[in-house]
């Protein structure tokens, strides 16, 4: 029976993956068809590196960026979707861990959980 | 150069890296970062940023195959996370203190690492008769499909391929790749996994470990959207391909001439970096 639930938590981790990927690379191609369309001429200057601003810096930058339909808003909101992937994919383990009473890996999943959030409010 | 033959030419070069990638199994993230300095001419730290973002897409587009073909070990895979994602914290805050010469060199020697693994075929280890007493209590243990049967097997030298994944962390975060070679060597050579239980299970932890490097990558300002967009699509497609025609096809000859630009790369990554043009 445990073998048949921890067959289900692997069935589930691997569903959402799939869909999350998808998902993402859908929504980074409608910002990529968009930026074409949008932006005509030479490419710009990738050759030096300039610090960014917080439009495709930040979460919330990316998301009223996409809001007003702007392209590199658009694919950023993918990539954001993107790197949600993996992290969806340990709060999957976190709670599936816990319905299978594993508290040692409930744990573990909780500990990743947080290193991968801390990687987002520790700037820099 | 305009922006759509730009994007298209980026689109092409990335396709190309994964199909490569996947048929070797080297992924296409390795060789993303030098084409992208080298024959584009981008700053090697937007080249570190369109690359991770690529290895986030292929690894959780193949992972998500191999965890329900019952391959991939979860535990082992969520516990050595633990380890990565710290080393990739690590290797992310680096990337702003390190010159970008010094990580061209470190990267050209990742490459070159890299394909000496590939051709030196890592095989199933040969496993003590000893339980590990530490993998027993922690449950690094399992059974994956063989023949129609299943096999049982339990970890080995749980410290060791700790430490290991943590410098496979840090490679990461430091390169924007998703050092899977470095991965396999710490369950393969040190846990004494299967070889097939070793390979899918690292595909496995590349997303998470990427996934931690990300955030500060992005706040850094190192992912381009218009950048990364061509290059995310052309790997994943080339990748997903790649994985196709890799089940009917004798790859001998893709995997030699592949490992040759890995080789030339990395040479020119360390010359580059050596000379301080990078």
């Amino acid at each position: 029976m445990a073998q048949d639930r921890e067959h289900g938590l692997e069935q589930a981790m691997g569903r959402m993956l799939q869909i999350g990927v998808t998902v993402a690379a859908l929504v980074v191609l409608a910002g990529g068809i968009l930026y074409l369309l949008q932006s005509g001429g030479s490419k710009p200057d990738y050759g030096h590196f300039v610090s960014a601003s917080p439009a495709v810096t930040t979460v919330s930058g990316i998301v009223s960026g996409a809001m007003h339909m702007d392209a590199r808003g658009v694919i950023g909101f993918g990539i954001l979707l993107l790197i949600a992937t993996p992290i969806c994919r340990v709060i999957f383990g976190v709670v599936g861990f816990a319905m299978l009473r594993d508290r040692l890996y409930t744990a573990v999943s909780a500990a990743v959980l947080i290193i991968l959030l801390y990687s987002f409010v520790a700037r820099r | 150069m305009n922006v759509l033959d730009f994007s298209l030419a980026l689109f092409v070069t990335s396709l190309l890296a994964g199909f490569l990638g996947a048929m070797t199994g080297l992924g296409g993230g390795v060789v993303i970062v030098p084409a992208l300095c080298l024959l584009f001419k981008v700053d090697l730290h937007y080249a570190l940023g369109a690359s991770l973002v690529s290895v986030i897409a292929t690894s959780s587009g193949a992972a998500a195959a191999y965890v329900r073909e019952g391959f991939s070990n979860i535990r082992i895979g969520m516990f050595l996370e633990v380890a990565t994602t710290l080393g990739a914290l690590l290797g992310a805050y680096l990337t702003a203190k390190v010159s970008g010469n010094w990580i061209g060199v470190i990267f050209g020697l990742v490459l070159l690492y890299s394909a000496w693994m590939s051709v030196h075929k890592l095989d199933d280890q040969p496993r003590s008769s000893k339980a590990d007493a530490l993998a027993l209590r922690l449950n690094l243990r399992g059974s994956y499909p063989v023949n129609g049967g299943r096999e049982e097997y339990v970890a080995e030298h749980v410290p060791a391929a700790f430490g290991i994944m943590f410098g496979a962390g840090t490679l990461s975060g430091l390169l924007g790749i998703g050092s899977g070679a470095v991965k396999v060597l710490a369950m393969d050579s040190a846990m004494k996994l299967p070889f097939k239980v070793s390979t899918t299970t690292s595909n496995f932890m590349i997303g998470v470990t990427a996934a931690a490097s990300a955030g500060i990558y992005l706040s850094r300002g190192y992912i381009l959207p218009s950048l990364s967009m061509p290059v995310m699509l052309g790997v994943l497609v080339g990748s997903l391909v790649g994985a196709r025609v890799l089940a009917h096809t004798q790859v001998k000859t893709i995997r030699v001439a592949f490992v040759v630009v890995i080789v030339a790369l990395g040479v020119e990554m360390i010359y580059n970096g050596i000379t301080g043009r990078l």
